[in-house]
């Protein structure tokens, strides 16, 4: 007996769209596999005429690009969506938000041009830290220690098991500053920081980890942490828009809000 | 007076636990309403986890109901975990709803659905985190009216301590009756207190108040009567029936989470109640009379589902689906409309014959086969007779063989261990007939690419069954004929076996220990309460998860608190009950007549089987002309028409 095959074909992709949208407040517990499917329902929500894979289980044709971790918030996550017939991306981006629970925000939304793919373009990531319970002077010495230093070996558990890397090296720069302390009266510690995309991916808690082993910093209660941009890193060390090259505006095709 | 977020203090201690995001709340489909401008305040609960209690349609159903009106707020919340639940008691965070994190304590009424009895001492930790006294009797105008709901309701004495009242059946409208009589004690200025608003509860139909009867004991240890302990009070109480379900469409606003959950789907509640009579099947007897919604409201239901959702799954529900009187065009219309969508349609199928292969096969068109459940139940003819499961052989094999025919590769199948008048030699007759599947599939397919499962678990006797008086097997009978048919699967004892034959069958099997607890808990009374209550405090958590179960602790509990009443776990579940036994739910009032259970009972044992009353004439079961209802089904004759669902690919 052949094996039965699927009856229907897909359609081709007919545009590519660029997404970029925040997790805010409690929206940053959500993990990225909840964020997928909310997502995907959002695109049925919204009507948006999705492509799929081919096959029995078709997917739709969704890439998501390095996802802030489960608990931080972001104002900056990408992804990449194919449709199979062209819409207006403002259009989209306002059904699209509509379609998601308040605290998951579609900030932009623009058709994919040339250039180098969009994980290319993030190359880099702005992470800001607060720091509930610790002093802005005791910060501030521990990222002078941090930043001084060649090399801060740090561990942590990955899929792959426990490994050991170096913190310090893809951190470009670290800014200590300070903020009202949600935890108690006064100002506590914040600070900002540029960190290279690498493998293992460098995160705000490795450099936590990394001012762990330097100067002895242990934060008394969990950080809050923000994810605030991505993208290319020019040479000043800052971070460029990933998406300023792409069109904000498409040309429409027959799709409508739904 | 503003009633506070506890969110700040709770979202300190999220990054530390599992799993956060089923804390948050914010689901499409969650209310937040303001907590001054509403009058009566409800906060439901399922007792168990949020990823199984989510997806609960009674849940949604009565929380939509409830907040469509525009002065009742009404929030949910699940069983936290016990890397929270630590958290909380170390930081002095109260048991909260997930819509707004509101305090439990501050609500009027506390509602939690009870779909299983293991779900007992997760009620024990909502309430003792929220700071509500266990003991019923302990609490104050301060504290929230406790609700049981659900089947488990059918049968609260073993929590009638821990609980204010239980209300019998469906709650749509009862859950709007108890709405206003707290409006109008509330707007009288709460007269009475907690004891006068009680009271009048047990005016509406359906509401049972445990305080409000006496139970004394016979020297045997049996229950020598329920009655009523003040004037005013109903000596039985009647359960509700929501007639019309085409007047109720809910949900319409389904909760969709944020957080993964069992249940991924549109869920549609295609008819309620079910005449088959298995006999051990308590939600088929309890829920009496069929109630079908019509063909063209489901079709808008799920319409409008798909809509507001975006799932891409639906479910048609019921207790036996394939039996709805237009099912036939239910599937086709829907598979039509929904062709080319990438939405997908289920029906969960039970019953074993040829025509649910062909709804099986409208509903996958798009090409997808796949898995295929079938639930004989009983692996002899002679045992699928006592349970009224009627089925045979030969029908369930060509049916099995249709659907691999079909296309299906792997098909499942339900059985029970441990039902009345079981023999070792019943369990292993299933074993002979998943070969008999196999070897017939392989012969009609000509391919060894097809598959079975037999997954099987222990039977419990519930109240309002015909088998409500039987005894239970012990878990070391359980286990032994689990044992046995695992080995005659692998063909032990058989002469020339074909070992890929027993290669081709997977084999799943529940434990009997955690049966025989839900058997107590099923069938228990008031005396049980304390038991519950020990094993709670010895740390009794999400008893339906085998990781958090322990067997020992029960019986450790039971050890200490029943041999003061003469009794004990075998008692309640080992034992054969006589027909003149006072049972601790007989002033429940299901519709059943007692003298029929028994006569059925008496039937099972006969192996005599008991036909529809659909389709062939009423056998006075009770239910319709004591509870006022009738049976509601179609054909209505009327089809579903084609629709413009957005996102299909243009042809």
């Amino acid at each position: 007996m052949a094996k039965p095959q699927p009856e229907q074909q897909q359609l081709p992709v007919a545009q590519r769209l660029r997404v970029r949208y925040a997790k805010r407040g409690p929206m940053r517990f959500t993990s990225h596999r909840d964020f997928a499917r909310a997502f995907e329902r959002a695109l049925r929500r919204a009507g948006l005429p999705v492509a799929y894979s081919q096959g029995f289980t078709p997917h739709p044709k969704i890439s998501y690009a390095s996802a802030a971790p489960t608990g931080t918030a972001s104002e900056a996550e990408y992804l990449e969506v194919a449709l199979h017939t062209p819409v207006d991306p403002e259009a989209a981006r306002i059904a699209l938000d509509a379609a998601l629970s308040p605290g998951l925000d579609i900030l932009e939304v623009r058709v994919a041009g040339p250039g180098p793919s969009l994980a290319e373009r993030l190359e880099a990531s702005r992470w800001r830290v607060e720091l509930p319970g610790v002093s802005p002077s005791e910060l501030a010495k521990a990222v002078s220690a941090f930043l001084a230093a060649d090399e801060v070996m740090v561990e942590r558990l990955t899929k792959q098991g426990r490994r050991r890397f170096d913190a310090r090296r893809p951190v470009i720069t670290v800014e200590p500053g300070a903020v009202p302390d949600t935890a108690g009266a006064g100002e506590c510690a914040m600070m900002e920081l540029v960190v290279r995309q690498g493998s293992p991916a460098v995160r705000p808690d490795d450099v936590l980890a990394g001012l762990r082993v330097v100067a002895g910093l242990e934060p008394p209660v969990p950080p809050r942490v923000t994810r605030l941009a991505q993208g290319m890193v020019t040479p000043r060390g800052e971070i460029a828009d990933p998406l300023e090259e792409d069109a904000a505006i498409g040309q429409a095709g027959p799709w409508v809000a739904g | 007076m503003p009633v506070m977020s506890v969110f700040e203090q709770l979202e300190r201690l999220l990054p530390l636990v599992s799993k956060p995001v089923q804390y948050i709340g914010g689901e499409l489909g969650a209310v937040v309403k303001d907590w001054d401008a509403t009058t009566v305040r409800w906060v439901l609960m399922y007792p168990d986890a949020y990823e199984v209690g989510l997806p609960n349609q009674g849940i949604q159903i009565l929380y939509e109901i409830l907040n469509e009106q525009p002065d009742v707020l009404c929030e949910r919340t699940y069983a936290v975990w016990p890397d929270l639940e630590k958290l909380m008691r170390e930081h002095g965070v109260p048991q909260f709803t997930v819509d707004a994190h509101r305090p439990v304590k501050a609500f009027d009424l506390f509602g939690v659905s009870f779909a299983t009895e293991l779900g007992y001492t997760n009620l024990l930790t909502a309430l003792d985190l929220a700071g509500i006294p266990l003991d019923a009797r302990e609490r104050t105008d301060d504290d929230p009216i406790v609700l049981a709901g659900g089947h488990a309701a059918f049968n609260p004495e073993p929590i009638a301590d821990f609980i204010d009242a239980a209300v019998l059946g469906d709650g749509e409208e009862a859950a709007l009756e108890i709405t206003s009589v707290v409006r109008q004690w509330k707007a009288e200025g709460r007269p009475g207190g907690r004891d006068e608003l009680l009271f009048r509860l047990v005016r509406v139909e359906g509401v049972y108040v445990p305080r409000f009867y006496d139970v004394t004991y016979a020297e045997d240890g049996r229950i020598a009567r329920v009655q009523p302990n003040r004037p005013g009070v109903p000596s039985r109480v009647a359960k509700r029936t929501t007639m019309d379900l085409d007047k109720w469409p809910y949900p319409r606003k389904p909760l969709v989470p944020l957080a993964e959950t069992v249940h991924e789907r549109y869920a549609v509640e295609i008819f309620r109640g079910c005449t088959r009579g298995c006999r051990f099947c308590q939600a088929g007897m309890i829920t009496r009379p069929v109630r079908e919604r019509s063909i063209t409201t489901i079709g808008q239901m799920v319409r409008d589902g798909v809509e507001y959702s975006g799932f891409s799954e639906v479910g048609l529900l019921s207790l036996s689906s394939a039996d709805h009187s237009e099912i036939g065009d239910i599937c086709s219309g829907l598979a039509t409309q929904y062709e080319g969508t990438n939405v997908s349609l289920s029906l969960p199928s039970t019953r074993v014959d040829a025509f649910n292969i062909t709804l099986a096969e409208e509903l996958s068109r798009n090409g997808r086969r796949s898995g295929l459940t079938f639930a004989p139940e009983g692996g002899s003819e002679r045992i699928r007779k006592v349970i009224n499961k009627m089925v045979t052989e030969k029908d369930l094999i060509r049916t099995v063989v249709t659907a691999y025919t079909h296309g299906w590769r792997q098909v499942k199948l339900y059985f029970m261990c441990g039902l009345p008048t079981e023999t070792d030699d019943d369990v292993v007759q299933i074993a002979r007939l998943a070969h008999e599947v196999i070897k017939a599939g392989r012969e009609a397919t000509g391919s060894r690419d097809i598959r079975c499962t037999v997954s099987i678990g222990a039977f419990v006797p519930k109240p309002h069954t015909p088998f409500q008086w039987a005894a239970m097997a012990t878990p070391e009978t359980i286990n032994h004929r689990l044992k046995l048919l695992k080995q005659a699967i692998n063909g032990a004892g058989q002469e020339n076996f074909d070992k890929s034959i027993g290669r081709a069958i997977g084999y799943r099997y529940h434990d009997g220990e955690p049966s025989l607890i839900e058997g107590l808990l099923a069938r228990g009374d008031r005396r049980v309460a304390g038991v519950i209550r020990r094993v709670w405090e010895w740390g009794g958590r999400f008893d339906g998860w085998s990781e958090h179960f322990s067997f020992q602790r029960w019986v450790e509990a039971c050890a200490e608190v029943l041999p003061q009443y003469g009794v004990d776990l075998d008692w309640y579940t080992t034992r054969e009950r006589h027909e003149d036994e006072v049972l601790p739910w007989d002033h429940l009032d299901s519709g059943l007549d007692k003298r029929w259970l028994w006569r059925d009972w008496q039937d099972a044992l006969a192996e005599q089987e008991q036909e529809d009353c659909r389709w062939s004439p009423c056998f006075d079961c009770g239910v319709c002309p004591s509870m006022d209802t009738e049976i509601q089904i179609g054909p209505t004759g009327r089809k579903l028409l084609p629709l413009a669902v957005s996102g299909r690919r243009p042809s």
